[in-house]
């Protein structure tokens, strides 16, 4: 892996990290890379909780907001912004001032690699309006000075418009953290850990996917759809 | 949160009307349900800090029970609704969980506005 200057990871739910990039972010923290982690909102929405529930709508986002804490904590991320929008409500906001919080993240900590979800391919409402910000406040600057733009997609045509992601990452050397990433969100994970950790143990090779390669597909200019 | 009584959250209710409150109203699906059920059709509504100040209103049924709240010219209801706390800040939160521990229905009603 390359090493970079300072990296900059955006995404809209505390947990949204820690499938996908929790094991790049720590390879990055250990490379000795200042990671920022830019969470936009709490997940104050989530819908995992419990019968019988273990929280109400309103105690949620205190919780979450401990977990997310605790995974920055496990990957070992210094500096973790909470963004302060609420949870399925980015899709609404004014575009233009969702893509100037990106651009004020951008001049503040000048990275050299932005980690977020690829507009059009990543599903939740959040993930695409969060998606679609980076990508308008990148594009305001001149293409010579762009940081490199990596996307996490998941939406079950992805790779068959997008090609097979040109971003791998071994992250076998990270696993335990990883692995404490998912675990520090356990009031969203809970249900899916208990069949991923029996997974690994019986090298399942669906269950070993998640610790041992990430993949991310570099955001294609080219096609940039994105108003 | 503990299972709705029902005698504990009319009291509650009926405490609460003819007063300024705010309500936080939700019913949803989850935003994945048609990524993991592609013939499904995900619906849901919200609404954070409508202030209103109802009349009367009434819990009913055997459980999900329904919770309906008269406006001086409208209405509002929820149903599904399974659990309820009546927490320190005077707030009575209501909500509906599904047998897989998701939530499918909030109804909250708050002399103060929702954070």
């Amino acid at each position: 892996m390359e090493k970079e200057r300072q990296v900059l990871v955006i995404f809209p739910h505390p947990d949204d990290e820690a499938f996908g990039v929790s094991g790049t972010i720590s390879t990055h923290v250990k490379n000795g890379t200042p990671v920022t982690y830019a969470c936009l909102t709490l997940g104050e929405m989530g819908r995992n909780l419990g019968n019988p529930p273990f929280a109400t709508r309103e105690s949620l986002p205190l919780i979450r907001k401990k977990e997310l804490q605790k995974a920055a904590d496990v990957m070992g991320i210094q500096d973790l912004r909470m963004m302060g929008y609420r949870d399925k409500t980015l899709e609404f906001e004014n575009d233009e001032k969702l893509s100037n919080m990106v651009t004020e993240l951008i001049e503040e900590l000048n990275p050299s690699l932005i980690i977020t979800f690829y507009p059009d391919y990543s599903v939740h409402p959040d993930h695409e309006a969060t998606a679609r910000a980076v990508v308008r406040a990148v594009r305001r600057l001149p293409k010579a000075s762009r940081p490199k733009l990596h996307c996490l997609a998941f939406s079950k045509n992805c790779e068959e418009a997008l090609g097979q992601p040109d971003i791998l990452v071994d992250i076998t050397p990270v696993k335990d953290q990883k692995i404490g990433a998912m675990k520090a969100h356990i009031s969203q994970t809970a249900w899916m850990l208990k069949d991923l950790e029996k997974g690994i143990q019986q090298n399942d090779p669906e269950a070993l996917k998640w610790v041992t390669v990430e993949r991310f597909w570099s955001y294609q200019w080219e096609n940039d759809t994105v108003e | 949160m503990e299972p709705i009584k029902i005698a504990d959250v009319q009291g509650i209710i009926t405490q609460l009307a003819r007063q300024d409150v705010y309500i936080h109203l939700e019913t949803t699906n989850g935003a994945y349900a048609s990524h993991f059920n592609e013939g499904f059709f995900s619906a849901g509504a919200y609404i954070r800090n409508a202030k209103v100040n109802y009349e009367h209103g009434k819990i009913i049924g055997d459980g999900p029970y329904r919770v309906g709240l008269k406006i001086e010219i409208g209405w509002i209801y929820a149903e599904g609704l399974t659990h309820y706390e009546f927490d320190e800040q005077g707030r009575l939160l209501l909500a509906g969980h599904g047998a897989d521990g998701k939530l499918a229905v909030a109804l909250e009603i708050s002399p103060t506005p929702f954070s």
